[in-house]
């Protein structure tokens, strides 16, 4: 492989394909096509078949069902803090309520599953962003510590107030008619997530939000409110996480105050962290990555929080460009020989 | 006169819970979101001691404070001072670091109402109508002294005037011969060793639980809020504001409603005056 | 000057703490103006822009800006209404190429409503446009520039960059906080024409400056700040020849000489 050569020299497989920047590519050969197309097909059709192989294990179909829900939450948090700017500690918040308000439509209302997951999504993400509405003016620290509270106070305020069933949560929820809706409406939701945001965040309307982040004092000044925008970058966050709890509450036919548990807050940040944050892609395989590692762990209960917060604190100091970026750039460093 | 005395001893407790906090945040801008967990962790040390390697109270006391602040000083000299400057990052990591302390303190052992410290005295008195423990008045009497003492090392000691320049300009104190990364470690134990004393003082008013790790870095971040991030007189007063409203609404609406009072603090705060009582207009644009 | 003022402050004042940054500061502007404001460090230059445009709540007095009152308002309002402003600490997105700065503006109600955007709607328009305005602010369309990140530019073309932010939005005043200073001799020698260029376009300039011979060869009005008072106003002449303007850049000469 290294011997000196005369004749022939390394070269970039993307060599031919990149031109200038990111993004912009100048397509020739259906090898460069297959270059390009290789892994983002693999990520799908690996997704979509997923559950068919595994057809034999159906434990670890619904361990991919919540993968599924945590990919959605890690999502909702990555495009939050890296494309918003608002660091949200309290993903738990979209979860608690979007179970929540699917286990009162679907036990109150007699609604069917397939009817409440898509209304407890837009209201739940209603509600999650009314509530958070005084903090958005907040940066930072400061938004970080008060999203931190809400779910914490949620569960805290339920239990005392002994509305929504208490401590015992809403039981007898339906589930979904069976496993196979259930892991494909998951596993279509994240892949539409996954793309419609990246769509988004490219447009126009994502760069006003990259403008919020890096420098709202400028987007004041171009006559944008940026409150707006930042509700606007809150709702569709919550409404993941609220599309991610409803489908958790049908799943366990139950809505408790364990929804606004600190996992549902800290998992999807330590996949965001671990796969790449501001990638979108990579917090989705964060999750693939950390929820079956949760799944062994399951023995030792609450340890598995300790050990997702080393890891998570492992890779933020020593590698914190995460999976996604790291394998990015490995696979645009693929390299060639040609003749000279 | 039962809600001024325990609205008092209330606020105290609040205060002692958030010093630490404010302390941190105060000369290093880092908001240490294990602030929690060092409180847990030094009533359990504590109590190890104590209970497993049989050593006196007061020893106890001292050589579990003393691991917590260098447990702090270790988190900040290993972790934290390599993310300096990225704010979301240093949330991340300092809340992952309380995390991993307190779900690991769980696991080994620590599993609600089965430890707890002994008071320092027991009894109780009499105090104009109302019967108040001993430990209650020594956690006043502890906290008052501690806000002195604090006082006077920022104002009459060297190392506490180099805090304070930190605190006011970090850069500025770099030019006149400051070393910022030690003193933020300085800043760092210290930080935990009020959270440490607050532990002792508070838990052998009940049992030494996970719980209170999340509970009272809630309390202190409300507390600092509402004070204005980084000002002492504003966390005392603010304190006294939360601690005085809890009471009260403890007293007249039931104590189901007390958990509500610190998010309301917060909202209201933020709504109408952004900066925290005490907060600066610099600091103001920082947030808002 | 029968024409109706675009822009009036009367009596703002606002105070820091204990410190008056702007008391009772009293302002006119006309269309098509180019109104200078000039101070000494620390006088409330950029208070008193800060207060107009909004970033800062006034403690007294009235600002009105085509006869409407603007005291106190959001800054996305003020400028949806046509007042717009650079930063003295420039402020570009880094993490976007020059021309993507733009789109944000463009993208604002106001640019949509004054047609910033031409497009209608097509796929890269804005894009388009936000080349326009960078070509016409003095970014060479052919070359590299607009596309390059902004991080990577230099301060002069930042400089134009806050300046085509405002221009995104068709504005009626831009308020320039410092525009020239920290410009190379050149870079500042294409910069004043094109101040002069805006004028001729309709645009009513405010600039705050510290470059006071770029700044007297355009502006037709100088006002002169000090400690948060205004102490002269007139043509640049009149206001150098004033005894206070001497004495607030130079010292009053009972001064000078108990010094000597």
């Amino acid at each position: 492989m290294s011997e000196p050569a005369k004749d022939r020299r390394k070269e970039r497989l993307d060599r031919g394909i990149k031109v200038r920047t990111d993004g912009i590519y100048a397509i020739s050969h259906w090898t460069e096509i297959a270059y390009l197309l290789t892994p983002r097909l693999l990520f799908i059709v690996g997704l979509l078949l997923a559950p068919v192989i595994l057809i034999p294990f159906p434990y670890w179909q619904r361990v991919l069902s919540i993968v599924c829900i945590f990919a959605l939450l890690a999502i909702s948090f990555d495009f939050l803090a890296n494309y918003v700017g608002l660091v949200s500690l309290g993903g738990a918040l979209y979860m608690g309520v979007g179970g929540y308000s699917a286990a009162l439509l679907n036990s109150h209302f007699g609604l069917p599953p397939l009817v409440t997951v898509p209304v407890s999504t837009v209201l739940g993400g209603a509600i999650c962003t009314v509530l958070l509405l005084p903090c958005l003016p907040l940066r930072g620290v400061y938004f970080a510590i008060v999203s931190l509270m809400f779910p914490l106070l949620a569960g805290r305020i339920i239990e005392a107030l002994d509305v929504f069933g208490g401590t015992d949560g809403i039981m007898g929820v339906d589930g979904f008619s069976s496993g196979w809706v259930e892991q494909y409406v998951l596993i279509c939701s994240v892949l539409a997530a996954v793309f419609i945001l990246r769509r988004m965040v490219s447009e126009d309307v994502g760069l006003v939000f990259t403008g919020v982040k890096d420098n709202d004092q400028a987007v004041k000044a171009s006559g944008i409110n940026i409150t707006t925008y930042k509700a606007f970058g809150v709702f569709i966050s919550s409404m993941l996480g609220c599309l991610g709890g409803a489908c958790l509450a049908h799943i366990y036919m139950w809505a408790g105050i364990s929804q606004f548990a600190l996992d549902f807050s800290i998992i999807p940040i330590a996949a965001t962290v671990v796969g790449g944050g501001g990638t979108l892609i990579g917090s989705v395989i964060g999750c693939i990555i950390l929820v079956p590692i949760s799944e062994f762990l399951r023995d030792f209960g609450t340890l598995r929080i300790a050990v997702y917060a080393i890891i998570l604190t492992a890779f933020i100091v020593f590698k914190s460009e995460g999976i996604m970026m790291y394998g990015t750039r490995k696979y645009e460093q693929f390299e060639r020989w040609v003749r000279i | 006169m039962e809600i001024i005395i325990y609205g008092i001893i209330n606020s105290v407790t609040l205060a002692l819970m958030a010093l630490g906090f404010t302390l941190v945040y105060g000369v290093s801008r880092l908001p240490n979101f294990a602030h929690g967990a060092l409180y847990v962790l030094t009533g359990y040390v504590a109590w190890m001691l104590m209970y497993r390697v049989g050593l006196y109270y007061p020893i106890a006391m001292v050589l579990s404070l003393i691991i917590t602040g260098l447990v702090g000083a270790a988190m900040y000299q290993f972790v934290l001072v390599r993310i300096r400057g990225m704010a979301i990052s240093e949330i991340i990591a300092s809340y992952a670091i309380g995390l991993a302390i307190l779900e690991g303190l769980r696991w080994g052992g620590l599993k609600g109402g089965t430890i707890t410290l002994p008071p320092f005295v027991d009894g109780s008195i009499e105090l104009i109508g109302v019967s108040v423990d001993y430990q209650r008045l020594i956690v006043v009497l502890i906290g008052v002294l501690l806000v002195g003492l604090l006082w006077l090392f920022v104002n009459r000691t060297k190392l506490g005037l180099a805090l304070k320049g930190m605190a006011q300009d970090e850069r500025a104190a770099m030019t006149l011969g400051i070393d910022s990364d030690y003193m933020a470690v300085v800043a760092m134990a210290l930080g935990s060793v009020l959270a440490g004393i607050a532990a002792l003082v508070l838990f052998p008013l009940g049992s030494i639980v996970v719980e209170s790790g999340y509970n009272v870095l809630i309390m202190a971040v409300a507390v600092c809020i509402v004070g204005g991030l980084g000002s002492w007189n504003g966390a005392i007063l603010a304190a006294f504001i939360i601690g005085f409203a809890q009471i009260l609404t403890q007293v007249y609406l039931g104590a189901h409603y007390q958990v509500v009072v610190a998010l309301v603090a917060i909202i209201v705060t933020l709504i109408s005056r952004p900066s925290g009582l005490f907060g600066r207009q610099k600091e103001l644009e920082e947030r808002v | 000057m029968n024409q109706e003022p675009l822009l009036v402050v009367e009596g703002v004042s606002k105070a820091f703490g204990g410190v008056l940054a702007l008391s009772a500061v009293d302002l006119k502007v006309y269309p098509g103006d180019i109104l200078g404001i000039i101070g000494p460090n620390g006088s409330g230059k950029t208070t008193l822009v800060n207060s107009i445009t909004g970033f800062i709540q006034v403690d007294r007095g009235k600002i009105l800006f085509k006869g409407r009152d603007i005291t106190n308002m959001k800054p996305h309002k003020i400028a949806d209404m046509g007042l717009t402003r650079t930063f003295q600490v420039m402020r570009p997105y880094y993490s976007l190429p020059a021309f993507k700065n733009l789109i944000v503006p463009l993208f604002s109600p106001r640019a949509r409503r004054t047609g910033g955007w031409r497009g209608g709607g097509k796929m890269g328009s804005r894009d388009t446009v936000a080349v326009d305005i960078l070509e016409e602010i003095g970014f060479e369309r052919d070359s590299y520039i607009p596309y390059k990140t902004a991080s990577a530019l230099p301060t002069g073309y930042l400089k134009r960059l806050e300046l085509a932010r405002c221009l995104a939005l068709r504005p009626e005043i831009i308020i320039c906080d410092e525009v020239l200073s920290g410009l190379s001799m050149s870079e500042m020698a294409s910069m004043v024409p094109l101040m002069e260029k805006l004028q001729m376009e309709g645009i009513t300039l405010v600039m705050v400056e510290h470059r006071l011979r770029e700044l007297f060869r355009i502006a037709n009005k100088v006002v002169v700040l000090n400690f948060g008072c205004k102490i002269a106003e007139g043509s640049s002449d009149e206001v150098m020849e004033s005894k206070e303007v001497k004495e607030a850049y130079f010292g009053s000469e009972e001064e000078v000489f108990s010094y000597v």
